[in-house]
């Protein structure tokens, strides 16, 4: 190989640029891959007042909630694949039934103040949202005190474990579901007009129009983001439910993220816990980048299709 | 303006119309009147949170004294100093390392670019698992730190690798232009490539700030001491836990007598929503057009 300047020249000749790099550098090395390294205390007995590093090694033994099935654990995988599917059948479809309908507006200016509006509430915290409906739905909340002013009885929304899916989910709708429409608002703007026109010429009815030209023109991007969704499976909304958790009780609310925190950094089992966080973060890597894959196969379809 | 063709909605019958409508004001109205509600039993008159059982949405009165009792030097106060701190600092932080680093990952053929360039790449992917997150800050001593709220989000490869493709598609010729005229590399990545790089500056260091300013669980697991939790833990404690708020809590004295509890928890949280709400006009557009963008590349 020919080498116009050696690495030693080519690295003095950097020596700024590289300077430059190195914070950003050196934070994402200890704040990213060196944690990395500390996932091996997944094979270790770890106590917190035994120097890093010099943990007992014990093999696989932390494993064993995974592949012998403790019941705890198990909950809490079934709690986060019932949360991803039932967020997969009401979140999903929001934004897109929501994006649909504005652009199905005449007046451009209308439609820019809804949009105003409902896109607010995603830049807002989980601790702001929940604050906020725990004013709406908790004991002296909004509907509580109309319910108990007209003489009915009141409701828990907040603490009853069987509802706890529904609140999570209803949470998310009202957070993310109009930020959800940028996609789908630009994907509307591509479809060919004339493709409309000849549908009216040919007599279809709006709702025809709807089922045979829009619906089409969004399908490639519906599949896209419902597979990167799917890549995404075992992660669901952390921050909201360790927020509610203690009025729901683990049993209803506990997830694997909450799992980890819960018997790692508060029980103190830090060794299980790390062995179920690490598997799960394996899984859902390959989980990610299988969805990329997928998608990418999807996306190059409907591209071509069009 | 765009004039876009309409391509379902040419003859809309009056029923689809006023359903439309209907559909469209619940909506509106399901956003804002919570808003409306937050910010009218924060300035109610007490008797009126009273009777209404501790939400008003409407206010009979202009009264500030529940925002007066949380500025009186207590722990709400300094939560916010404690969040602007972060934000304001953690920001600056950001923005200089992941400028820097993304400068240096743009010009075309420098030493070592690759493996930092593949670096910054997987940290995207991955994340390394709360347990050992914990362990790492807990080794450098960072527990109790603010700066444990800062340095581990503070570089996010994502917004490096969208400061990168915004350098690189700064035209060769100005910058070699000054590198005739003698500049060093940070001469030119400080006085011409900084100031033509504003506008996405701004977005990426309001994207950070914003998260820095609603960042909670970094919070709960670092900070212990209560003089440092930021606004969020804040709210979480006093708002969503309910925990009462005394007049010594809120630096007062323990006999003073407090304006509704309800009406202090709705002025703490309208305190927190305001950066945001500040902000928002120019998050809406700026957040929405790199969504689009994102999604066009990637």
């Amino acid at each position: 190989m020919s080498k116009p300047l050696s690495w030693w020249a080519r690295a003095r000749r950097d020596k700024v640029l590289l300077l430059m790099s190195l914070p950003g550098l050196v934070l994402l090395l200890a704040f990213h891959y060196l944690p990395l390294l500390g996932n091996l205390i997944a094979f270790q007995e770890y106590l917190p007042f035994v120097p890093f590093g010099r943990s007992a090694w014990v093999g696989l033994d932390n494993f064993a909630v995974i592949f012998n099935g403790d019941p705890e654990f198990l909950n809490a995988l079934k709690n986060t694949l019932l949360i991803t599917l039932v967020q997969v059948v009401f979140v999903f479809p929001a934004p897109i039934a929501l994006a649909l309908l504005l652009n199905s507006l005449l007046s451009e200016r209308i439609k820019r103040i809804v949009q105003s509006v409902l896109y607010l509430p995603h830049f807002l915290s989980w601790v702001i949202v929940i604050a906020i409906f725990q004013q709406l739905l908790g004991g002296s909340g909004l509907i509580n005190n109309f319910l108990r002013s007209h003489g009915m009885g009141t409701i828990d929304f907040l603490g009853n474990p069987d509802g706890f899916i529904a609140l999570l989910t209803s949470q998310v709708i009202w957070k993310d579901t109009g930020w959800g429409t940028i996609l789908f608002l630009a994907a509307l703007t591509q479809i060919d007009p004339g493709l409309y026109e000849a549908a009216r010429v040919d007599g279809a009815s709006r709702w025809r129009q709807l089922w045979h030209v829009t619906v089409p023109g969004i399908r490639a991007l519906i599949i896209l983001l419902l597979i990167l969704r799917l890549g995404d499976s075992l992660t669901v909304g952390f921050e909201q439910i360790i927020l509610q958790q203690n009025l729901v009780g683990r049993p209803a609310s506990e997830v694997l993220d909450t799992y980890v925190y819960n018997n790692g950094v508060l029980a103190g089992q830090w060794g299980v816990s790390a062995a179920v966080g690490l598997v799960k973060g394996l899984v859902a890597v390959v989980l990610v980048l299988g969805a990329n894959k997928v998608a990418h196969i999807f996306g190059e379809a409907g591209v071509y299709q069009k | 303006m765009s004039t876009m063709q309409k391509g379902i909605d040419d003859g809309p019958a009056m029923s689809s119309r006023v359903l439309k409508t209907v559909v469209l004001v619940v909506c509106c109205a399901v956003v804002v009147v919570p808003f409306l509600g937050v910010i009218s039993t924060s300035i109610a008159s007490q008797q009126h949170v009273t009777n209404s059982g501790g939400f008003v949405l409407w206010p009979d009165a202009f009264n500030l004294d529940a925002y007066k009792s949380i500025f009186n030097g207590g722990v709400v106060q300094r939560a916010l100093l404690v969040s602007i701190v972060i934000a304001a600092g953690g920001t600056l932080i950001s923005l200089a390392g992941s400028t820097m680093l993304a400068y240096s990952l743009s010009r075309p053929g420098s030493f070592g670019q690759r493996p930092i360039l593949m670096i910054v790449l997987f940290s995207i992917l991955f994340s390394p698992g709360l347990i050992p997150n914990y362990l790492v800050v807990k080794q450098f001593g960072l527990l109790d730190s603010l700066l444990a709220l800062i340095l581990p989000t503070a570089i996010s490869g994502f917004n490096v690798i969208v400061l990168r493709s915004f350098f690189m598609g700064i035209p060769d010729s100005v910058l070699d232009s000054a590198r005739i005229d003698g500049a060093g590399d940070f001469r030119i990545f400080w006085s011409i490539v900084l100031p033509l790089s504003r506008a996405v500056l701004a977005v990426v260091g309001l994207f950070y700030a914003v998260g820095y300013w609603n960042a909670f669980f970094n919070a709960m697991l670092y900070i212990s001491d209560t003089a440092k939790w930021p606004l969020q833990l804040v709210l979480r404690t006093y708002v969503i836990n309910n925990t009462e708020l005394s007049s010594g809590d809120l630096g007062g004295a323990a006999a003073d007598q407090l304006p509704p509890q309800e009406s202090i928890q709705m002025a703490i949280l309208v305190v927190s929503l305001v950066p945001i709400l500040i902000v928002y006009p120019f998050l809406q557009r700026h957040f929405a057009k790199g969504m689009l963008t994102g999604a066009v590349k990637g």
